[in-house]
C-alpha cells in the first residue's frame, strides 16, 4: 500500500501549486523508496526512464521553425486572415475561427492563436461587435457571454485538434508511458484516434456557436 | 541506420544554442538558472547515453532543483520591431504559412514512406521511429528554406525561438518527467496495487462501469490536478492498464489516446487550468469569474460522454 504515497504526493503538490517538476520527482523517489528500493537505485530507475524517454521533449526542435516565421510576421499575417473573415454574424465568425484554430493546431502551430495573442485583441471585439450589429439594444450581460464564448471557442479549437499533430507532447507522453509497460505504439495510431473526437468537437461546438445567432433579440 | 540519434543531436544543439546565448546575455534577471536549465537539458540530448543511470537520475534531480527553487524565467522582454515585422507579414502574405507545412508534411511522410528506403536489407531509417525522424528532417528542410527565402541574420533561429522557450519555461520538461514517473510507478508496482483495489470497487466484468470509471476519473483528477499530463500516467497506471487493458482485453491505444482526451474534457471545466480558464477571464474584463467555463460545460460534457462511448464500442473489438 505504501508505493501509493506517490500520488498522493502528486495530488497535494499541484493542489498546493508547488513547482509541477519538484512535485513528480518528490512523488517518484517517494514512491520507489516505499516498495523497498534504495534511494540510490531509485534515483538511478528515474534516470533510466528519463533517458530512455527524451524522444517525449523532441517536439520543441520546432521552436526555431515557428520563431523564424513569427519573426517574419506570421502571427500578423494570421491576425489578418481572421480579420478578413467574410462573416457577418457572431456565430459564424467564431465557427470560422473554430475550424481555423483547429486545422492550425493538427499541423502543429499551436502558438498561432490563444487568449493573449488572438482572443483579446482581435476575436473578442469582432465577435463583440457582430453581436452588437445584429442587436443594438444588446445587454451588458449578454455582451459578456459573448466575449467569455470567444474564450471558450479558442481553447476548445486547441484542445481538440493540437492532439491530431503526430509529433505533439500529449502523444509522445502516450507513447512514452505504454513503452515504459512493454507496449509498443505509433504516434500515427495515437493521433488517429483523436479524429473523432476532434469532428464530434467541431459539431457540438459548432452547433452552440450557430446558435448564438439563432437567438431571437429580446423586445 | 538513422535513428534517434539523428534527432537528439538536433533538440541538444538548439538547446545548447539557447544555453550559451543566455551566458552572454548579461542582463538576463535568470541568467545562471535558464542558461543551467538549458545546458542540462543539452547534455542529456547529446550525451545522455554516456551519463550512466545514476548520473541521468542525478541530472533529473538538477533539473527539478533548479525549476523548483524558482531559478528560471522569461528574460528581458525583446524589443520587437513591429513596423518590420507587420511591413514583412504584409510583404510575405499568405505563403508564410506554407513553410508551417514542411514539418507536418515530412513527419506524416517519413511515417510511411521511410519503410521503403532500404540498402542491402538495412532500413535507412529505423522504422520505429520513422515519425520522429521524419519530424527532425521537416524541422531541417524548414529552416533552409526559411533561411533562403528570408534571409534573416545567421543566429536568427535561436535567437528568436529563446523567449518561446523561456515562455514555456520548467514546462518543457513535465510530459518527459511524467512518462518517467510512468516507469518508476511499473517498477515500484503502483499500478497492481490500485488495479487491485479498483477491482474491488468496480463490479467484475462490467466493461461499461470500468471505462466510466476511468473516463470520469482522468476528467475529475485533470479537474483538480489542473492538468490532464499529470492525471494520465496515475489513472492509466491505475484503472487503464489493469481494468481496461489487461483484465478486459482493450486495445491500449485507444484506451491511452482516448483518456487523454477525457483529460482534455476535464481542462475545459476547472479553475486549476488558470492559463486557459482564469487569465482570459482579466483579459476580456469579465465580471464572473467562471464565465469561461461555463460557456465551456456545455461542450466539454458532452465530449466526455462521447469519449466514454468511443472507448466503450471500438477498445474491445
Amino acid at each position: 500500500m505504501w508505493p501509493l504515497i506517490g500520488i498522493v504526493i502528486i495530488i497535494s503538490g499541484f493542489l498546493l501549486r508547488w513547482n509541477p517538476l519538484l512535485v513528480v520527482v518528490v512523488a517518484a523517489v517517494a514512491s520507489g523508496i516505499a516498495a523497498g528500493l534504495s534511494p540510490i537505485a531509485v534515483i538511478a530507475a528515474l534516470g533510466k526512464a528519463f533517458n530512455a524517454n527524451r524522444y517525449v521533449s523532441a517536439p520543441w526542435i520546432i521552436l526555431p521553425v515557428i520563431g523564424l516565421l513569427e519573426r517574419a510576421g506570421l502571427k500578423q499575417r494570421a491576425a489578418t486572415v481572421i480579420a478578413g473573415v467574410a462573416a457577418a454574424t457572431t456565430g459564424r465568425l467564431l465557427l470560422a475561427y473554430l475550424m481555423l484554430r483547429q486545422l492550425t493546431a493538427a499541423i502543429g502551430l499551436v502558438a498561432i492563436g490563444g487568449q493573449a495573442q488572438t482572443v483579446r485583441p482581435l476575436l473578442a471585439p469582432m465577435a463583440e461587435a457582430a453581436a452588437v450589429r445584429a442587436d443594438p439594444e444588446i445587454t451588458a450581460d449578454r455582451r459578456q457571454k459573448i466575449r467569455a464564448m470567444a474564450a471558450a471557442t479558442d481553447n476548445i479549437g486547441l484542445f481538440f485538434g493540437e492532439d491530431i499533430f503526430l509529433a505533439v507532447a500529449s502523444i509522445l507522453l502516450i507513447k512514452g508511458f505504454l513503452e515504459a509497460n512493454n507496449i509498443s505504439v505509433q504516434p500515427f495510431e495515437l493521433s488517429i484516434w483523436a479524429i473523432p473526437t476532434a469532428v464530434a468537437a467541431l459539431l457540438i461546438h459548432g452547433a452552440r456557436l450557430l446558435r448564438l445567432d439563432a437567438r431571437p433579440p429580446p423586445k | 541506420m538513422i535513428g534517434l540519434g539523428f534527432l537528439y543531436s538536433l533538440a541538444g544543439l538548439i538547446f545548447l544554442g539557447w544555453c550559451l546565448l543566455t551566458l552572454g546575455d548579461r542582463t538576463h534577471p535568470k541568467r545562471w538558472g535558464n542558461a543551467g536549465f538549458w545546458g542540462l537539458i543539452a547534455l542529456s540530448f547529446l550525451a545522455g547515453d554516456r551519463l550512466g543511470d545514476l548520473g541521468n537520475g542525478l541530472l533529473v534531480l538538477a533539473l527539478a532543483g533548479i525549476a523548483g527553487a524558482g531559478l528560471i524565467g522569461p528574460g528581458n522582454r525583446v524589443a520587437h520591431d513591429d513596423a518590420r515585422v507587420a511591413a514583412s507579414a504584409a510583404r510575405h502574405g499568405n505563403r508564410l504559412f506554407l513553410p508551417a507545412l514542411i514539418v507536418p508534411a515530412l513527419a506524416l511522410a517519413g511515417t510511411f514512406g521511410f519503410r521503403r528506403l532500404e540498402f542491402g536489407g538495412v532500413p535507412l531509417v529505423d522504422p520505429r521511429q520513422a515519425t520522429l525522424v521524419g519530424l527532425a528532417l521537416g524541422v531541417i528542410v524548414a529552416l533552409t528554406v526559411l533561411m533562403i527565402w528570408l534571409r534573416p541574420p545567421a543566429a536568427a533561429a535561436i535567437t528568436s525561438s529563446r523567449p518561446l522557450a523561456e515562455a514555456i519555461g520548467w514546462a518543457i520538461m513535465l510530459p518527459q518527467l511524467l512518462a518517467s514517473l510512468g516507469a518508476v510507478f511499473a517498477l515500484a508496482g503502483v499500478g497492481d496495487i490500485v488495479g487491485g483495489l479498483a477491482g474491488a470497487v468496480i463490479p467484475a466484468g462490467s466493461r461499461l462501469a470500468a471505462v466510466l470509471a476511468f473516463t470520469l476519473g482522468m476528467a475529475g483528477l485533470t479537474m483538480l490536478l489542473g492538468n490532464a499530463f499529470a492525471a494520465f500516467p496515475i489513472l492509466m497506471a491505475a484503472i487503464g492498464l489493469p481494468m481496461l487493458v489487461y483484465r478486459l482485453g482493450g486495445d491500449p491505444v485507444v484506451v491511452a489516446a482516448l483518456g487523454m482526451l477525457s483529460g482534455f474534457c476535464g481542462t475545459l471545466l476547472t479553475p486549476m487550468a488558470a492559463n486557459y480558464n482564469i487569465v482570459p477571464v482579466a483579459l476580456l474584463a469579465l465580471d464572473d469569474r467562471r464565465a469561461v467555463i461555463k460557456a465551456q460545460v456545455a461542450t466539454a460534457l458532452p465530449l466526455l460522454a462521447f469519449n466514454t462511448l468511443m472507448i466503450w464500442a471500438f477498445a474491445f473489438r
